[in-house]
């Protein structure tokens, strides 16, 4: 057993896993092999690993990273003190208003139009950038009413502690 | 903390000597066969991301991972078995699940029930609408570990090899079973194959990959749960948030190891993905419910078709099937099986045989739902017409030329079901009947209890009945 950890890396189990976890991936690969359109559908299998992890992660990763920035920036050129930090009065509904964005893409982008007007009957009428658009101004309306909030609470915090 | 692996310190002309020998005498028993590969890979100095001083959120770490694991390790499996129940509720006893062969990778097959007569309302509104909400979950809990893909070296034994391959149908089977899903529910076909073969197909490589991660970091998730008392980095606040203590895993630690000042608290980043999840689901609810439809204002099902009773979404309206207006006239059901023949009912026929009303639900395989009163006549009474009183099955045939689903088989239970009905007519709950509308299936269409939507054959022609 000794020997094995030190070879293998792990318990037999961990193995034991994972051939399972190949035999039956492998199965669903086989079974759809015959399948005329499998390239595709592995071309987007791939895709969607890549999209996620190369191009959707780095792009959100930055877009918040430039927002801590802000923050270090404010914190430098300012010597007052931050009463509410407000970095997570736009960060949260920025994710709010992406995440909405990301998951009505196709109905947004009008992508899904055609299809839906032929077999559903409804006609590309209905402007969802501008209702996407709408429900990202309600997300940052209400982060930035919570945040007028609690700015308030804090300078009476504050005032009532002053001697 | 910072020395344990050379790869924390790489810098050039460092690290390699001294330094780097410490470190690998004390990280030696992490490397597997051949170990001398993974050291030799671990002492090339490696930028950015690669280097584990990329990743500086003070929030990571096990215990975040495994709360986001636990709520996933509950939902999940919620969406995998109802979607391998719409295959089962889709009939493939008659082959017309799609794919149609697909071994023993499916659950066993059973006739599926008519009661309750939301069963496929609610099994399929959970697969889609728990996929949907848990999307948050799935792309914070990607976050959550994002510093292991960039880990360096890649792997340190076999064992890690064959888990980070394992993933690829973890991470690959969930990512395009969400994309092709929500593509599919707004009639985004951009991707040119068929949905349900590739949907049912990756499924699969997603239940090896779901299975496999489950068994191996179970115990993970359970410690890191278990250390301290439960809930111990919730009450944190943003100022006294600090990374969690390191896992024991150097190199491939979800813990930062020059974490930045921390932004936010641990129960902020989960209460933001919990009001994500509640977002999502206000914005899906309401094609479901149909008081709530306004909310739905994103989603293509959310939309009205004008008032009245026929005021309910269409799958497939009678111009995309080549149904035409003049349908009615010198209409005749045609009903076989029988040893009499054929027994042909034009529609005041039909209107003159004993009614029925029900209130059943429709509920398609894209999630929405909607309940109406229908009334027509029984398809048992119809099957007894023709003469065939306990059918085992009855293969319904649309006047639609053709379309996937311009036939459907039914099983016995679903013919026999006092509520099964060929409906001629529809109305709001406790509202005005009328006539079904030319979409909705005019002159007649099939409702079964607890069937998916798009099998309740819509322009009924003839149907079938057959003792065995």
């Amino acid at each position: 057993m000794g020997r094995f950890r030190r070879f293998y890396g792990e318990h037999p189990l961990h193995l034991l896993a994972l051939l399972g976890c190949f035999a039956l991936a492998g199965a669903a690969v086989l079974a759809l092999v015959p399948d005329p359109s499998a390239v595709t559908i592995l071309i987007w299998f791939a895709a969607a690993v890549i999209g996620h992890d190369l191009v959707l992660y780095p792009l959100y990763a930055l877009a918040d990273r430039s927002l801590v920035l802000t923050r270090w920036v404010r914190r430098r050129v300012s010597s007052r003190a931050v009463l509410v930090p407000a970095t997570n009065h736009v960060r949260l509904p920025a994710i709010g208003a992406a995440l909405v964005g990301l998951i009505w893409l196709p109905t947004i982008s009008g992508n899904g139009a055609p299809v839906l007007f032929f077999a559903a009957g409804l006609p590309p009428t209905v402007d969802y950038v501008s209702r996407w658009l709408l429900l990202t101004a309600a997300l940052f309306l209400a982060s930035a009413v919570v945040y007028a909030v609690r700015l308030g609470r804090a300078a009476v915090r504050e005032r009532s502690s002053r001697p | 903390m910072t020395a344990v692996e050379p790869t924390d310190r790489p810098g050039p002309g460092t690290g390699t000597d001294a330094e780097g020998d410490a470190a690998d005498g004390s990280g030696n028993r992490h490397y597997g066969f051949p170990a001398p590969l993974f050291r030799a890979l671990g002492r090339i100095p490696v930028p950015p991301p690669a280097d584990p001083r990329t990743w500086r959120s003070p929030l990571r770490g096990r215990w975040l991972t495994s709360v986001l694991g636990l709520v996933l390790l509950v939902g999940l499996p919620v969406v995998i078995l109802t979607g391998l129940l719409s295959y089962i509720a889709y009939g493939p006893q008659f082959g017309q699940a799609i794919p149609g062969d697909v071994g023993y990778l499916r659950l066993p097959p059973f006739d599926w029930p008519t009661s309750p007569s939301w069963l496929y309302r609610l099994t399929q509104g959970l697969h889609v609408g728990l996929g949907l909400v848990l999307v948050p979950v799935i792309l914070t809990k990607l976050w959550s570990v994002v510093p292991k893909l960039f880990a360096w070296p890649p792997v340190r034994s076999l064992a890690q090899l064959l888990e980070r391959i394992s993933l690829l149908a973890l991470v690959g089977g969930i990512l395009f079973e969400l994309v092709t899903g929500i593509m599919n529910i707004q009639y985004d076909y951009s991707f040119g194959f068929d949905f349900y073969t590739a949907h049912y197909w990756g499924a699969w490589v997603f239940i090896a990959g779901f299975l496999a991660h489950v068994a191996i970091k179970l115990p993970t998730m359970v410690r890191a749960l278990r250390t301290g008392a439960p809930g111990r980095w919730l009450h944190d606040t943003t100022a006294e948030t600090v990374p969690e203590p390191p896992d024991d895993e150097p190199g491939h630690s979800l813990v930062a190891v020059s974490p930045s000042p921390p932004t936010m608290s641990r129960r902020t980043l989960i209460g933001a993905v919990a009001g994500g999840s509640a977002l999502v689901g206000v914005l899906t609810i309401g094609t479901t419910v149909d008081a709530l439809r306004p909310l739905a204002f994103l989603s293509p099902r959310g939309r009205s078709y004008g008032t009245g009773p026929s005021d309910f979404q269409v799958n497939r309206t009678a111009f995309a099937a080549g149904v035409g207006p003049g349908i009615g006239d010198g209409y005749a059901l045609a009903l076989r099986g029988g040893p009499a023949g054929e027994v042909r009912l034009d529609r005041a026929a039909l209107g003159a045989l004993p009614q029925h009303t029900a209130t059943l639900p429709i509920a398609c395989v894209e999630g929405w739902s909607v309940t109406r009163t229908w009334t027509g006549v029984r398809l048992r009474d119809l099957a007894a017409l023709a003469g065939v009183p306990a059918p085992a099955t009855a293969f319904v045939q649309s006047l639609e030329r053709a379309g996937p689903f311009a036939r459907v088989t039914l099983q016995g239970n679903q013919v026999l079901d006092p509520d099964a009905l060929l409906a001629l007519r529809v109305g709001e709950d406790a509202g005005a009947m009328a006539d079904l509308s030319l979409d909705h299936g005019f002159p007649a269409r099939v409702i079964v209890p607890a069937l998916p939507g798009v099998h309740n054959t819509k322009w009924v022609g003839a149907i079938d009945f057959r003792s065995a």
